[in-house]
């Protein structure tokens, strides 16, 4: 019987179809889904306290409400993909918590530290740049909601590119202290934006289960590969140049190659040894823990007023 | 924590005036306004809609797929519902 199912199911996705939440769906599915949304999830969450530690210090109104909204739409982007894995039957709460005690994980990239202006247009220009490549496969994942949930991110994300980009080129063209600022932003951003990927397709865990299901519509190396050979362009166009001595363009794969990435560096910020990662669980964790009165506060009135009807 | 468990509403944005309402997602609110409020904040920064309609995701009542077939199935034998049913004469103009 459920074999099956397995089969039915299969033939949907293998037939470009979508899976909608009261489908049928084998359990490894539906967990590989938790676990990824998820993931994206917190991503967009936490990735908001990197940005948010530059707001009060934008150099003028204009960057200071572009940069409001950036991170606010990033906050849009946490409660869209909450959405989407709360059809999954896990609730809000529970995800939450899986954040708060570490069971769930987030991109590691934000767990590096901003420590210039400067990294406000290398993260909107190289971070919001590969979660964009990312984001784009995956409009095409076989899962309903997540998919509807990408489709609406990626309209969103191009400004948060363009507007890091323009930072870094003002930046590359002012003085000569700035452009230092800006080479020294892309020199500590590059090698954790290649991350952001995951590791290679051959130390992956996860690959091929999510290829077959079309959960992933690209792999981690292929999706790096498309992210680098656009953004070398773009570094050259103002004047910055990639901390890459083995970066070179390959006529024959009509591809960049570039060098290895610190793996040992990789594992060692995903499992907790980062610069930020204490700080950043322990803000969100009283965030939350100050918010609970408002949520009582409101869930009391509801009762009260019978669900805001006030007459 | 507040384990009272704060509901979900499902969001409705109707894109410009006179076309029809479409699902946009949902947001948590204990109540109406701050549901529309919330909805507002998250589907409309942008100018996506010129009306919202929230309403408490478990008051929605819907189909199961695993039903669809035999659910859809009265629709299934009924050609005459379409125009090219219907044989006309190629010289009657206006139908
Ligand atoms: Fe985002
Ligand atoms: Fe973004």
């Amino acid at each position: 019987m459920t074999e099956k199912k397995e089969q039915l199911f299969q033939d949907k996705i293998d037939a470009g179809l979508k899976i909608e939440p009261k489908d049928w769906m084998p359990d490894k599915y539906r967990k590989h889904l938790i676990r990824q949304i998820s993931q994206h999830a917190h991503s967009e969450i936490i990735g908001m306290q990197p940005e948010g530690n530059w707001i009060t210090r934008a150099p003028s109104l204009r960057a200071k409400m572009v940069l409001i909204a950036k991170v606010q739409d990033e906050a849009g982007h946490g409660l869209y993909l909450y959405s989407a894995t709360e059809t999954l039957g896990i609730t809000r709460s529970e995800l939450i918590e899986q954040l708060q005690t570490g069971k769930a994980k987030y991109s590691s990239i934000f767990n590096y530290p901003t420590l210039s202006w400067a990294d406000m247009g290398a993260i909107g220009w190289l971070v919001d740049g590969a979660a964009i490549v990312n984001q784009q496969s995956l409009r095409r994942t076989s899962y309903g909601p997540y998919s509807r949930a990408m489709i609406r991110i990626c309209k969103e994300e191009s400004f948060h590119q363009r507007q890091g980009y323009e930072i870094m080129s003002k930046m590359s063209n002012g003085t000569p202290e700035q452009q230092e600022m800006a080479q020294d932003s892309l020199n500590r951003w590059w090698w954790p934006a290649l991350m952001m990927f995951g590791p290679h397709d051959s130390d992956s865990a996860h690959t091929s289960n999510a290829m077959k299901w079309k959960i992933k519509r690209g792999t981690n190396d292929d999706l790096r590969q498309l992210f680098v050979d656009r953004t070398v362009k773009q570094a050259d166009l103002i004047g910055l140049e990639i901390p890459d001595p083995d970066l070179k363009w390959n006529p024959e794969s009509k591809h960049y190659d570039f060098g290895e990435i610190d793996w040992e560096e990789f594992w060692e910020v995903v499992n907790g040894n980062g610069f930020c990662n204490k700080e950043r669980i322990n803000n969100h964790t009283n965030a939350h823990t100050e918010g609970n009165w408002v949520r009582e506060a409101a869930l009391a009135y509801a009762e009260k007023t019978q669900n805001g009807d006030l007459k | 924590m507040s384990e009272k468990k704060i509901p979900a509403w499902e969001v409705f944005i109707q894109p410009k005036t006179g076309a029809s309402f479409q699902h946009a997602g949902n947001v948590h609110a204990t109540d109406k306004e701050m549901a529309l409020q919330n909805a507002r904040e998250l589907y409309t920064r942008r100018q996506e809609g010129t009306c919202i309609w929230v309403v408490k995701t478990e008051n929605i009542v819907s189909s199961s797929p695993e039903d669809q077939a035999s659910f859809f199935d009265p629709a299934d034998d009924k050609v005459y519902r379409y125009p090219a049913f219907f044989k006309v004469s190629k010289k009657a103009k206006g139908l």
